[in-house]
């Protein structure tokens, strides 16, 4: 967040000080004049005019030469009005403005010999090079960079001495070592010297560069060409696999959400929640509610409504949640398939509810401002919202931890779980736990509700496209084990999304599916599985 | 041994059953075909077909209660098993509509042509034959439960893992099938069907036997069915169900029962997606949805499970219920089925042929014999939050 700001506060400086710089000079050299003398002059006149425009290092006057150089600057005789015709626009020079000069013009070119063009050439590049603004001279040093011509090498190592940005000078250099490489008369020392260049400077174009000079290189530079190629190519291939990764940490960090309270109702309690789906659901429309609330009474909140909506979101789904539990769950204890039928009914329930209440369509939560955006992580496209998940998931994941371990309700949990009569012999209310149990795995899929509303639909069919990935989830990382829930969800998540590439998004999906099958063959109790007696059914 | 079998089989509620069955199968046809429009006991042609499909339905749920009443199976898969059947059934459809199609092409079903497709996938070779078709119908979904069933069963999946993995298993068909390129029609599936066996399907006629060869698949599946749970495999698959691991100590090989019912369960499943496609015209990849696998489950429970004519009636009896409510008030069809699912699994364990048995049947019982509990009563008694019943989800170190 900071370093964004400040990097913004330097990029709006850097655009407005030069600016302010040129308009100083304005008062030592009238442009708009040298323009307009520009149509009765003499070839050394135009010579005299071009290096004063040059001099003045105003990017107006970049306009003017270049279409100077390619004879597209015309002189009004009737007016004597310089203007650009390009096809049948009529333009000025300066303002760019489109130009009106009546019935009774008579355009003539001011022409110009090669040695002038070659003065205008040589002045544009070294305004852009030169020009003050660091985005001007790296997109002059980039335009170098696929045009290289050995004429601008001293012009370079001007700018290339004169540079104090280090990101824009290593452009330069790859653009001079793409000169050396590619010019005939270079020594092969230097042009060995080149190619780390070009790799360090030129970023994502360096393989097709580098690919382009091999064929004319002299042998003894080939292999290092070579050798820099594949070099890339293989940073390529190893960012590519760490978008990928960062991809499918983000599809499982969304199943962990969505799968960890699962994991708890299901793992711990032994009940299959089908109406699971539903809970995260209402949290979606939870967090819909607030945001209305807030856009309605407290406008200057809305930024913060998200982070309102997570309280309310858990406290609304864990208290439906405990109702379930007491009014229909505790009757069907020891009897997990009957839960399941039991559940979905519920789920139908609850979702034709919201349908009757909100209406089948979509509903919008906006995003709040810090959630919008992505930034580039060395390369790395990464979207806010996503990463805030990421976030937001972990941070469920380890305080759902922290409970279950460190708390004396966690401990009762457990105990409760894993010798029910032992536990209520010791003189735990296990009625009174349950509740808690289906209560907490409800508020948390409430929470996961809060996030998904940042990146999917809210409809009353978002539960359902969750329900089934979910227990994929805990099933395959195994019953009972958070630890088994979080790498199942960062495995799957993964593996979904390096599938993808090769077998598209629904194959991939397909192929996953299957591959949990098999492995449920292979290892009947997931991944983690609790070891010991208590397994034997 | 089949005599014996046969004989053991029909026992009288069997009887009743398929003989009900096979009098549908002669009367529906002929109140559709020989009373007259109008007069008192004429059965429309439309409501012919819609009785079909509950009956198509009801063979579906007839499958289920033998994996899931008798065997302790609970499949969240077998819709898939359904729909693949009717694939088959539509894909033979498919192939007879020749040169009436869109597009006209005389091999080529009008999706095919529409992308672009040269010729025909060697899958769909030999559909345009019906007993080829019709075998399909049995192999693809039997051969499908076999393989799943042989590694799921070998590896002991079993209870909440393999419901849940066989609902892995139609959720992957389910966006297997809505691909283009599996060339089974995508998204729209296959329909506008023309002929069966050279008869058009709109037809009266056809219709009204195909509704009488529902019927009658109906009857043989309630006899199959009860030969099978009569038999001495039908014991052990009752043995599994209430105490799988005692059983294979015992020394029966727990799996190749379970495999047995289960494949058996897939190929009827499969016949009866073969007779729902004809009469309700379309099949989709929407049948594959997870979601009607539970309602099968559902029917299963309302009529009561490990009985065989209860699923028969559940299907039939839910499916007027969702028929009536979706043209009555349609907001309210999925709170109705939502609550009846808690109902049922609340207060009717045991579904209606339970309530039926309760009622009436507890006078007579007490007059002729001892009660020897029933199948199903030992998974069925309330068991609320009395501590012990944990032990079947945790069980206690041995004593």
């Amino acid at each position: 967040m900071l370093t964004q700001i400040l990097r913004l506060a330097l990029l709006t400086l850097s655009l407005l000080l030069p600016t302010q710089m040129v308009r100083a000079q304005d008062a030592a050299v009238d442009i708009p004049a040298q323009v307009t003398a520009l149509g009765e002059a003499s070839l050394r006149e135009l010579g005299t005019i071009i290096t004063t425009l040059a001099s003045t290092g105003d990017p107006a006057v970049v306009p003017v030469l270049t279409a100077l150089g390619e004879g597209n600057l015309y002189l009004d005789e009737t007016s004597g009005a310089v203007v650009i015709q390009r096809g049948s626009a009529i333009t000025d020079p300066l303002t760019g403005e489109a130009v009106d000069l009546g019935a009774d013009a008579d355009l003539s070119r001011i022409r110009v010999n090669n040695g002038l063009r070659r003065d205008i050439s040589a002045a544009l590049s070294g305004m852009t090079l030169m020009s003050d603004n660091p985005s001007t001279r790296l997109s002059a040093a980039r335009g170098f960079l696929s045009k290289p011509d050995a004429a601008n090498l001293p012009l370079l190592d001007e700018a290339i001495a004169a540079e104090t940005e280090a990101n824009v000078r290593s452009v330069m250099q790859a653009a001079r070592a793409v000169t050396i490489l590619t010019s005939e008369d270079a020594s092969i020392e230097d042009k060995l010297a080149a190619v780390p260049q070009i790799v360090s400077g030129a970023g994502r174009n360096a393989i097709t560069i580098l690919t382009g000079a091999l064929a004319s290189a002299p042998d003894e530079v080939k292999p290092t060409i070579q050798s820099a190629i594949s070099g890339l190519e293989q940073g390529r291939a190893v960012w590519g696999a760490l978008q990928n990764v960062w991809f499918g940490v983000s599809l499982g960090s969304v199943l962990l959400l969505a799968a960890i309270g699962l994991a708890i109702t299901f793992g711990v309690m032994g009940i299959i929640n089908m109406a699971h789906g539903e809970m995260v659901m209402l949290g979606a429309y939870t967090t819909f509610l607030v945001q209305l609330v807030i856009r309605q009474n407290f406008p200057g909140l809305l930024d913060y409504s998200l982070l309102i909506a997570l309280p309310v979101a858990f406290l609304v789904t864990g208290a439906i949640g405990v109702g379930i539990e007491r009014g229909i769950i505790r009757w069907l204890y020891g009897r997990p398939l009957e839960t399941l039928l039991a559940t979905w009914g519920l789920s139908l329930i609850l979702q034709q509810t919201v349908r009757s209440i909100f209406g089948p369509t979509n509903q919008m939560v906006i995003a709040p401002t810090w959630m919008s955006g992505s930034t580039d992580f060395f390369g790395l496209a990464i979207t806010y919202n996503r990463f805030w998940i990421v976030i937001f998931a972990l941070i469920v994941f380890f305080m759902l931890l922290l409970i279950l371990n460190r708390t004396p309700l966690g401990l009762q949990m457990r105990a409760v779980t894993q010798n029910r009569r032992m536990a209520s012999a010791m003189g735990i209310r296990t009625p009174f736990v349950d509740a808690m149990t289906f209560g907490l795995g409800s508020g948390i899929a409430g929470l996961a509700g809060v996030a998904l509303t940042q990146i999917d639909n809210i409809s009353p069919n978002l539960g359902q496209n969750y329900i089934i990935d979910s227990f994929m989830v805990v099933v395959f990382g195994g019953v009972g084990n958070l630890w088994g829930t979080f790498v199942g969800a960062l495995t799957l998540g993964v593996a979904n999304k390096f599938l993808e590439p090769y077998a598209g998004a629904v194959l991939g999906k397909i192929l996953i599916l299957v591959l949990i099958i098999l492995f449920i063959q292979r290892r009947p109790r997931g991944l983690f599985a609790l070891k010991g007696r208590a397994i034997e059914q | 041994m089949l005599t014996q079998a046969l004989f053991r089989a029909l026992d009288k509620k069997a009887v009743w059953v398929i003989g009900i069955f096979l009098a549908v199968a002669v009367l529906v046809p002929i109140a559709n075909l020989l009373v007259p429009p109008g007069q008192f006991g004429h059965v429309p042609t439309y409501l012919v077909s819609l009785l079909g499909k509950y009956l198509s339905y009801a063979i579906l749920a007839l499958a289920l209660d033998l994996v899931w009443g008798y065997g302790g199976i609970l499949s969240l898969g077998h819709s898939a098993f359904f729909a693949l059947g009717g694939y088959a059934m539509g894909m033979y459809l498919m192939r007879q509509i020749g040169t009436r199609g869109v597009y006209g092409n005389p091999t080529l079903p009008d999706f095919m042509v529409f992308l672009n497709w040269k010729e025909l996938p060697w899958y769909w070779l030999g559909f345009d034959n019906f007993w080829f078709a019709m075998a399909m119908v049995v192999v693809v979904p039997g051969l499908l439960a076999f393989i799943f069933g042989f590694f799921a069963f070998r590896s002991r999946v079993t209870g909440v893992y393999l419901s849940i993995i066989t609902q892995a298993m139609t959720f992957a068909l389910l966006l297997a099938f809505f691909r283009n390129d599996m060339g089974f029609g995508g998204n729209n599936g296959l329909t506008d069907f023309k002929d069966i066996l050279g008869a058009p399907v709109q037809a009266q006629t056809t219709r009204v036997i195909l509704f009488a060869a529902t019927a009658i698949a109906l009857a043989l599946s309630v006899l199959v069915c009860s030969m099978i749970v009569n038999s001495k495999l039908g014991k052990v698959m009752v043995a599994v169900r209430d105490a799988e691991s005692r059983t294979r100590f015992i020394g029966y090989r727990v799996e190749y029962a379970k495999l047995f019912a289960f494949t058996v369960s897939a190929i009827m499943a499969g016949i009866a997606g073969a007779l729902y496609v004809p009469q309700v015209g379309i099949i989709n990849p929407g049948e594959f949805e997870p979601g009607n696998s539970i309602e099968v489950v559902i029917w299963t429970a309302v009529g009561g499970r490990g009985t065989l004519v209860g699923p028969i009636i559940g299907a039939i009896v839910v499916n007027l219920g969702k028929s009536w409510f979706t043209s009555a008030l349609p907001e309210f069809w999925l709170f109705a089925l939502g609550a009846l699912f808690i109902f049922v699994t609340l207060f009717l364990p045991k579904g209606i042929v339970g309530l039926w048995k309760q009622i009436f049947g507890a006078n007579r019982k007490k007059a002729e014999e001892p009660s020897s509990p029933t199948p199903a009563q030992s998974a069925d008694i309330e068991r609320g939050e009395d501590p012990s019943t944990f032990d079947n989800v945790h069980p206690r170190p041995a004593e």
